[in-house]
């Protein structure tokens, strides 16, 4: 099967204009403007296979925004090739859209102050969707993002978790191939959450949509991605499957334990102790070696706790292990 | 895009715009109620001034009022429907116009439909009645009707093509920058009496450089019988739409720019 999607070495560099201070400052810029060279992707690589439903994180300024709107073809690259469906996107740009689906978690595309329905079918003409496939398309998205309550109501008096399911439906009307989604869950609710990954997910697996999210949530990844590109300071640092970054940055776990007596530290062979503030401690542990259950199941049989959480490590704390940064 | 397309998208677009501002029902009527008496009282003050001194350059009270109701009606149209335009700025910090990138539509339309703004219908209505009223008080009837259409449909063009402009320059400032009001309000200002009436410097820039003087000054003079009436003269509003051509083109410059800095 030939790629969906082919990157080749995508380098961009931002010049920034920079401000001087004062009034004096800023007469300044007027005549001679100081920049500054940003470099935001320095050779990135990578080629997805339809159907493929792939994770791209790394911390906030690493590059993930850059790549996603030159993929989408909203940014030109300095250097570099990418084909995607048979297009070149920053050139073929209005026929490439046609045939994408781009989500922004932290903003909507829905107009504003009408009824969510009203933006729906001006998205059916923009697209030019024919009269069969946007009433099965509704019908399909409808039921599965619950929708019926919502399509009556103006944007603006949605709440987020709503606003979202909508967003996703308004992106899939024209029933892209190709889905961007850039922080889809960030801001929303559990129940949301668990609603936006499940559609997702039968959105991959049953109409075969290539799926590209970018997140910075770990369980999102978990949940949904079977492969990430994990980016950093405009690099790719790793692609592979999920395994292969938990294995690269180590496995550790972290067991909060908010003790019943201030003062009492638990200890415990497997468990290392990371902080201790008041009856509050964290302790590591590796659940490849001692699974929660059995140190949850040893800690209580020696010490009187209140309550206990057992954390995953965050992306930016797994990434930052991966690069061998993370201050312990 | 074909033609049928593009007007059955021009006609959706404007419905929604106008049914989502006709949720503030209370505050589109205030506004035009307002506008109408501002731009009402503007030209009261004309009146008065003409009252006193009678002429202004051999200019009577009903020949600058067929300039300044083309004008009024013009502006009054092109601001309303070049919002998108105007408020361009707004767009590109909000990264909305990146969604417009990512439409299979061009982007100038997008803009140009993304807002028809209702709130100028005060400045529309009082342009209206003085180009009505200058039009009775000249005995204009018949074919001679047809060039203050012909002036407004140039002006709207003309302004409609400075707004693109004010939209282009955001793409390499960010801010609307101020300075631009000059042409914009300071046009409508200016051209809504004789442009000779100003020094050489003044008409210049708004002879060659943004052409008023063509959708106004030289077809009123044309259709008055008070300058040269050549074919050159009565054809003259047609420098605005090439001005808006024009503009388009520069548009596009500025979106190449954007989408290979990324602002």
């Amino acid at each position: 099967m030939s790629a969906l999607i082919e990157v080749e070495n995508l380098t961009k560099t931002y010049t920034i204009s920079e401000r001087r201070e004062g009034t004096w400052g800023a007469l300044q810029g007027l005549i001679q403007r100081q920049t500054r060279k940003a470099p935001a992707l320095r050779g990135v690589s990578f080629s997805l296979q339809p159907g493929e439903m792939v994770g791209y994180i790394g911390p906030n300024g690493a590059g993930k925004s850059t790549t996603i709107k030159i993929l989408s073809g909203i940014l030109v690259p300095d250097s570099g090739t990418c084909q995607a469906l048979g297009c070149t996107p920053w050139r073929d740009r209005r026929r490439y859209v046609q045939q994408i689906g781009v989500v922004f978690g932290q903003r909507t595309q829905l107009w504003w102050d009408l009824p969510v329905r009203e933006s729906f079918s001006l998205l059916r003409e923009i697209y030019q969707i024919d009269d069969h496939a946007f009433r099965s398309a509704m019908q399909e998205l409808q039921s599965l993002l619950q929708l019926e309550a919502l399509l009556n109501t103006p944007v603006r008096q949605l709440s987020l978790g709503q606003r979202m399911r909508c967003d996703l439906a308004a992106s899939l009307l024209h029933s892209p191939k190709l889905l961007f989604l850039d922080e889809p869950t960030i801001g929303l609710d559990a129940v949301s959450k668990l609603v936006v990954r499940e559609f997702i997910r039968t959105l991959n697996r049953q109409r075969g949509v290539t799926v590209i999210l970018t997140t910075h949530d770990m369980d999102d990844i978990e949940a949904l991605c079977s492969r990430v590109i994990v980016i950093a300071e405009g690099k790719i640092l790793l692609d592979g499957p999920l395994q292969q970054l938990r294995s690269a940055a180590g496995t550790e776990r972290r067991l909060l334990i908010e003790m019943e007596k201030p003062g009492e530290t638990p200890a415990d062979e497997e468990a290392r102790l990371v902080s201790c503030e008041g009856n509050r401690i964290c302790l590591a542990f590796d659940p490849e070696r001692t699974p929660a259950a059995a140190l949850i199941a040893r800690i209580a049989k020696k010490y009187a706790f209140r309550d206990l959480l057992v954390q995953e490590p965050s992306i930016e704390e797994v990434i930052a292990r991966l690069y061998g940064t993370y201050p312990e | 895009m074909t033609l049928r397309k593009t007007l059955r998208l021009v006609r959706i677009y404007t419905t929604l715009s106008f049914r989502s501002q006709l949720q503030y029902k209370t505050s589109f009527f205030l506004l035009t109620l307002g506008t109408l008496l501002a731009t009402g009282l503007e030209f009261a003050a004309v009146y008065a001034l003409f009252s006193r001194f009678g002429s202004l350059h051999g200019w009577k009270l009903p020949q600058t009022a067929l300039l300044y109701g083309c004008i009024s009606v013009s502006f009054a149209i092109a601001e309303a429907a070049a919002r998108g335009f105007d408020t361009f700025s707004r767009q590109i910090k909000s990264g909305s116009f990146d969604r417009i990138l990512l439409r299979p539509l061009p982007p100038a339309f997008q803009i140009a439909c993304s807002e028809i703004q209702l709130m100028r219908f005060g400045r529309f209505l009082q342009g209206l009645a003085v180009l009505g009223w200058a039009e009775w008080k000249l005995h204009l009837s018949g074919t001679a009707l047809m060039m203050p259409l012909w002036m407004v449909t140039g002006g709207i063009a003309l302004f409609y093509g400075v707004f693109v402009l004010q939209a282009t320059l955001v793409f390499y400032t960010i801010e609307t920058p101020e300075i631009v009001n000059i042409f914009t309000y300071g046009g409508v200002e200016t051209a809504q009496y004789p442009l000779s009436i100003y020094p050489f410097w003044l008409r210049s820039i708004f002879t060659f450089l943004i052409p008023l003087a063509s959708v106004s000054l030289i077809p009123a003079r044309a259709l008055l019988g008070t300058g040269s009436a050549s074919l050159l003269s009565q054809a003259a509003p047609a420098a605005g739409y090439l001005f808006l051509i024009a503009s388009l083109h520069i548009w596009k410059i500025g979106i190449a720019h954007y989408t290979s800095t990324g602002s």
